[in-house]
This record gives C-alpha cells, structure tokens and sequence, in this order.
C-alpha cells in the first residue's frame, strides 16, 4: 500500500511539473541554437517583461475559468484602462495616483458588469455576457479616443509609465515582474488560505450543491468577474508604460493569450481546477517561446502555430495525467 | 433451439491489480425475467458491462443462443441482440422520440436520405409492443416523464430485436405508478420471449417480478434460485454473507419540545398548503408518491424555491427562510435527494466538501485554519467512518455510502438543530444505510429533530415515531408510532388518497 503511494505520487508529481519541464527543455534547446543570445540576463529580463501583462490578466482569467466560465473582455478592458489614463492626461490631469486609481476603477467597473449581467439576468454562459461587453468595452474605449492613439512620451506622466517600464537593480529586473510576484502571492493566498477562494472552486465544481450549502453562488460568481476587471485595470497601467502609448488595436490577443497561459497550466473549461503557479508557468511558456522565435527571426505567423501546438500538446498532457491518475487510484485501491 | 439465450461459464476480469469478477457463471433462459442483485461494488456493474461489450474478460466463455461468442466492443454484443437500459437514460432531451429510438442507428431510403416515414413506423411500433401507443413519435424527449423516457430507452432496444435486455436499477428514479407500468411492461416483454436481466437494490420488486435470481457478492457468483422458494432474510444473507439481525436499528429518544412549525405553506402549483411540526428527539418521516410534494415542502422551508405564502417557525420564533444561507443560520441541514447534484462538489476533496457550509468556523482572522480543518476532517472520518485513504481524497472517488456520510458529517460541521434526510440511503448499499441509520438514531438520542423524506415504506415504518402522508401537495395523514394505523395499508391509502377510518 505505501509502495503504491509513493510511486503514484513520484509519477503525480513529475506530470504536475509537466510544463516546467517543457520550459526547461525549450532553456535547453534555445541555448544551444541560440548560442550567446537567448541565455542572456538582458534577453531573460525582457522575456520576463514581455510576460507581465499577459501574467496579470491571466490571474483573473484562472478565477473564471475555475468558476467554469470565461472572460472574453479582457483585452480590451486593460486597454480601456490605458485609454482612460490617455484621454484624462489629454484633459490636463497628471497626477499619477488618480490616473491610475481612475484607470483600475473603469475596468472594476466593467468586471462587475460582466458579473451582475451573468448572474442577475441568468444568461446561459458567461461567454455571452463577457462576449457583448468585450464590444462595448471596445466602441467606448473608440469613443472616448475618438479612435486616435494617444502618446505619453513627455507628457509629465512619467510616474505612471515607470510602472511598466523601469527596472531596477544592477542587472534590470523589471518593476512590473515585481508586481506580478507580489499578485500571484496574492492569489495564492487567496484561492488556498480564505473561504472565499475556496468557494470558488466549489461553485466551479457543482454551483447547486454550493448554493444548497448556503453559499451565495451568485455573489462569488460576480466577484469573480469583478476581480478580473480590477486585474485588467493593472494590466491597463502596465501597459502604458510598455507600449507609451493608448492604442486600441493593440489587444488583438489579449484574451487568448491569457486563455493560452491558464490552460496551458492545467486550468479547464469545465472548472473547480487550476492553479495561479501553473498559470504563472503557462504564461512564461508562451512568454519564452515568442522570444525564442523572435530571435529566430521567425515571424507572427510561425509564432501562432508552434503557440498553438502547444496549448494542444498542454492538454493532451492533461488529459493523460487524469488518466494516470485514475489508474494510480485503482491499482492503490487494489493493493490494500 | 438452446436452452439457454445467454450463458457466462468461469468468467474473470482483471483490472490492474484487481479482480472485479471471479469464475463467474450465469445462464438466462429465453422468456424469463432474471433478477441480479449485490451490494455495491459486488460486481454487478462488471457483469452487465461484460455482456454488452464493455469490457472485454480475461477468461472464460460466452454463449449467445447456444453458440460461443466474444465481443470486442459494444456494437458486436448490440448486433448478437444484447441491449441494456442504463440507471442513468441515454436520451436526448431536444431530440424527438424517433431519432432517440434510432440512435447510432438508421433506415435510409435507395437514395441514401433517412426513411423517416418507416422510422416513425417502427418507432411507434415499438412502443405499442410496450403498451404505450399514446406516446407521438414526433415528440420532444425532454418533453416526456421518466417513465416514458425511460420506455423510449426500451422501445430502442425493443427494435433492434433485442434477445436479452437487461435493466440496470430501471426503477430508482421513477414514482410509484411509472414503477406500476414498468412492470407491466417487461412481463409483456417476456411474454414476447424476451429474457430480461433485472439489476435492482429493491428487494420487493425483485419478489413481486422476477421469476429466478441470481446473487453476487464480491465478484463471484453465490446462488441461482427460483425467486418462489426465496425468502427475504436468505436473499439479504446471501448478499451482505452475514445475517443481519435487524435491517432498521431504530433506537428511541425522548420527544423534546416542538422545533418547527410549517403553517400553511403554498407555492403555486406544487404546495397547496401543508402544514405541521416536528418535534426534537424524533425521528418525523414523510411518506407518500414521487410528485406528492414532499422533496418540494423541504426546499420550500429550506428557502431554495421561493414560497407563495404560510409561516415558519423554529424554536416558536417565526423566521424568514429567503435563501440556503438564511436556514442554515436558523439551525437547518438539509440532505438533498440528489447527493452528486446538489449535496457534493465531486471535485473537491473530502476535507473541503465537509466544511462547505459552515467555512466561517475554519477561519483565523482573514485566513482558513487548515490544521483545524484537517483536525475536524479526521474526527468525521472516524465518527461517521468514512472509508477514505485520506482526507485530500476527491469524493469522486468515493462510494456511494461514502459520499452520502460527507454531507451528513458536511451538516454535523453546521451545528444545525433540524436535520431534514431526503431520500437518505437511496443507492447505497444495504451496511452502509444502517450506518446512516445510526447517525440519525445518534441525533434523536441528542435531542435534535430529524425528518425523513423517504419512498421506502419499510424504511418509513422501520425507523420514524411519526409519519406524515401528503398527496398533490397538501397533508393526507398523520400516524403516530403508537396509533393502529402505522401500517403499509394505511399509508398506501393515504397516498392514494383514501381516507383512513
């Protein structure tokens, strides 16, 4: 009996590290191709910023894929949030505590939306309410830019932009990395050590036998999606820094890219699993090979079909972990 | 012609490290129904999924009709005319009963496009067959009652010239009267030549319909016997190996004061009006037909549904049950019926599903106290004896007697005075529902008020002081223990609407 546990947990545990190993594995062979180039703390600096929106953005989407739903609107919610730093910079504020609280309150606002739709009018899916407001969120965001980019370089807005471009010790760690750190222990916290977080799993894995259990269903399932707006609005002021400017085509894949890294990390369509470590090593992933491409000089196009051979890879992983397990349980079962 | 239209001689099967049927041997004549029944995990699920090609055996033969078969996958066993109707109904709730009769089947014409004027035909034809010429084909299944879906599972098996049917616990989700025409039914398959396999937990129904039966207890064959020379003690000898002295262990406690009172309760078209009370230190049971209101009061005063009038009172108090939340602080647990649906999240584990709903008193400060938890957790899996090789194990994983101590131990964690028991050991097997049995004897013994929702009527005479009979949403009867009536006759009469003298 304990020799079969102790197998099935070392095997258990090698398939949980799954991802990390492929990590390691792309480290190897991008070593080797690229010698002098990709293992380099510069390079791995920037794969580190190049993964922080994406990284704070997929937080909120683990909670709602844990829930069993999605979050459609991300995208263009965190570039709401930049528009709106750009467009009350335009109007002479400068002040960089109020853009930004402004920034992250618009997109709160615009996850509670997402959540009150679902929940109050009982519509089908999150699918559809996050699908309709990633539109609205989009035309308001033209709207109020009148479709123009906006740029913030010299702008006086310095304050604001240092959040996602500085970097500080002697060999450049960038500052937004450092607010990913301190989100992701956040999270962790929150879905493993408060009653809340583990609510959410329950409701992602039967929401009914939740309910009947006097939790509000309804109410965790709107903060959820509350949650992941007010993770957009972060990502929103990353962004500005990042990119210098508000630009609403800049989106374009946002949403999936986060759907990507949760995924990737053992989340599931079907809820009541994932983890935010596996969402952290999804987005790095995805985060290594874009840069590892790049220095190919591969372009977008090969970028897209080795990306999305890995999500289907990922699963696969997944699926056969399940597998495993269920083997593992039985051959346990059997022996005692 | 062979004597025998399917026949299993020493066949085994082996799961890694397992082995889920031993030298197991069965022989079912055409014509007859063959009752088959075990305790959960005594290998019956392996039977039938042996002889529909689930899974394929080790060792050993299989005869079809005289000659040696071996099925590799389902369809062979499907086309050597075995069909199987699952506890759990293959039907697609938007399609139309036609095209669930034909499932992964078809009549086309010459031109290849389906032929759905024969298949209409055929389908109808097949529900005729079963006595049930009123249902239109062209129906939406979703549309029907569980009874008539599941007589639309039958008809599918009915027109592919099924040989052997068998019927896994056919009965365990339909009421009384469905229960009635099933019946019916399956003696008019039989007499059509139609050898039926029986799987049922019900040891009435198996007596009432069958004509041999067969017991299997961990895998392997224990007796064959015609179900006339049987009687009920050696049935349930042969199928737990034990004789079990008493099937209901009812211990009695004091009657304490009154803990609720429902005052004419009404949702509209469900309640029209029910009122009662019950009592700490008894057991109250709720008796009646599937559809007679009784889950629907306990929801009602659970605040799961909303109600269109009437009172509740706890304790004398009058309370507002809006919503789970509310009942649960006013000191009620309620064990749904539906114990996978509404009682457990199957994909947490034990520990979590325990604290579910009552996660306030694992808390330090903002955070959960998991050395508390798992403190609580291994209590409950001694106390209740819950079988589990750990605390993180997921409940998917469990049995269902398992299970079902999880969210009785879930509602010990709550505290609660009332402990309403819907449907308590429906599915689990005959040790494990005195197990639950004694749990409920335990809270009388403290003074709290248990009420039973229960469709077995032995298990309402069994095992409560008092008895309420409701019929179309109101209260027909209310028989104590001690009162002349508290008998089957009297509740039957009830439920059916009759008045008791």
């Amino acid at each position: 009996m304990n020799n079969t546990k102790k197998k099935s947990s070392v095997g258990d545990l090698l398939m949980k590290l799954g991802p990390l190993l492929v990590l390691a594995l792309l480290f190897i062979i991008f070593t080797i191709a690229l010698p002098g180039r990709f293992l380099k703390v510069a390079n791995l600096m920037n794969v580190l910023k190049q993964t922080s929106v994406n990284c704070l953005i997929a937080s909120g989407m683990l909670l709602a894929l844990i829930t069993a739903g999605i979050d459609l609107s991300v995208g263009y919610n965190a570039i709401l949030a930049t528009c709106t730093i750009g467009v009350m910079m335009q109007n002479g504020i400068t002040n960089p505590f109020i853009l930004i609280l402004c920034a992250i309150l618009v997109s709160t606002l615009c996850g509670f939306i997402n959540g009150t739709l679902y929940t109050r009018l009982d519509l089908p899916h999150p699918y559809v309410s996050t699908l309709g407001m990633k539109f609205v969120i989009w035309g308001v965001a033209l709207l109020i830019t009148h479709s123009q980019t906006i740029g913030f370089s010299n702008k006086g807005i310095d304050a604001v932009l240092w959040i996602g471009k500085a970097t500080i010790f002697s060999f450049g760690f960038p500052v937004c990395f450092i607010l990913v750190i301190i989100f992701y222990i956040l999270f962790h916290i929150f879905l493993n050590h408060t009653a809340l977080g583990r609510q959410i799993y329950c409701v992602g894995g039967n929401p009914e036998a939740a309910r009947m259990s006097g939790i509000r269903s309804k109410d965790v399932l709107t903060i959820v999606y509350t949650i992941s707006g007010f993770m957009c609005g972060i990502a929103g002021v990353v962004l500005a820094g990042r990119l210098n400017t508000a630009n609403t085509a800049s989106a374009a894949t946002f949403d999936t890219d986060a759907i990507a890294a949760c995924i990737i990390g053992g989340a599931s369509f079907r809820g009541g699993k994932g983890t935010i470590w596996g969402t952290l090593l999804g987005a790095l992933l995805i985060a290594t090979i874009r840069n590892g491409l790049n220095l190919f000089s591969a372009g977008n196009d090969i970028q897209y079909i080795v990306i999305g051979l890995v999500i289907i890879v990922a699963v696969t992983i997944d699926v056969f972990r399940g597998k495993f397990e269920a083997n593992a349980r039985k051959m346990a079962a059997a022996s005692k | 012609m062979a004597d025998y239209v399917v026949e299993l001689k020493h066949v085994t099967k082996r799961f890694p490290g397992v082995i889920a049927m031993r030298d197991m041997h069965i022989q079912i004549k055409p014509g007859e129904i063959h009752g088959l029944i075990g305790e959960n995990g005594a290998g019956k699920s392996t039977l039938i999924k042996v002889l529909t090609g689930v899974h394929v055996p080790e060792e050993g033969e299989i005869y079809v009709d005289g000659q040696k078969v071996s099925f590799a996958n389902p369809v062979q066993a499907r086309e050597a005319g075995i069909a199987c109707v699952y506890q759990e109904l293959n039907i697609v709730p938007m399609l139309p009963v036609v095209d669930n009769v034909f499932m992964g089947r078809k009549v086309t014409k010459p031109s290849g496009l389906l032929d759905y004027p024969r298949m209409h035909k055929e389908a109808h034809e097949a529900l005729e067959l079963l006595g049930h010429p009123e249902v239109d084909t062209h129906t939406e299944c979703g549309k029907l009652g569980m009874g008539l879906q599941q007589m639309v599972e039958i008809a599918k098996a009915v027109s592919i010239k099924a040989k052997l049917l068998i019927m896994d616990e056919p009965t365990s989700s339909l009421g009384e009267q469905e229960v009635k025409q099933l019946m019916t039914t399956v003696r008019k398959l039989r007499d059509e030549g139609i050898a039926i396999l029986f799987v049922s937990h019900k040891l009435e129904e198996l007596f009432e319909l069958c004509d041999r039966v067969t017991v299997m207890r961990d895998g392997e064959h224990i007796l064959t016997e015609e179900m006339s020379t049987m009687t009920n003690d050696r049935l349930i000898q042969a199928m737990v190996g034990r004789s079990l002295e008493n099937q209901f262990p009812k211990e009695f406690g004091t009657r304490g004061p009154c803990m609720l009172e429902v005052k004419h309760l009404k949702e509209l078209g469900v309640l029209k009006d029910v009122s009662f009370k019950a009592y700490g230190g008894e057991i109250l049971a709720f008796a009646g037909l599937v559809g007679a209101g009784r889950t629907e009061t306990m929801r009602a005063l659970f605040g799961a549904d909303k109600i269109d009038g009437g009172e509740i009172y706890i304790n004398g108090k009058l309370v507002s049950n809006k919503n789970p939340g509310q009942s649960i602080r006013n000191g009620i647990a309620f064990l749904t019926e539906d114990r996978k649906g509404q009682g457990l999240v199957l994909s947490e584990s034990v520990k979590m599903n325990l604290i579910l709903a009552n996660m306030k008193r694992f808390k330090r400060a903002l955070l959960l106290d998991h050395p508390k938890i798992e403190k609580n957790s291994q209590e409950m899996i001694s106390t209740l004896r819950i079988k589990t090789p750990s605390s993180n194990e997921i409940c998917a994983q469990l049995s269902g007697g398992n299970q079902q101590k999880v969210v009785i131990g879930k509602w010990i964690n709550c505290d609660a005075q009332i402990y309403i028991f819907d449907e308590p050991t429906r599915g689990i097997d005959v040790g494990a529902k005195i197990e639950v049995y004694n749990v409920m004897n335990q809270l009388v013994k403290e003074g709290k008020c248990v009420i039973m929702v229960s469709s077995e009527l032995p298990e309402v005479l069994g095992m409560s002081d008092r008895v309420i009979v409701m019929r179309e949403g109101r209260v027909m009867a209310e028989i104590d223990r001690d009162s002349d009536h508290f008998d089957q006759e009297s509740i039957m009469k009830a439920a059916w609407g009759g008045a008791i003298a």
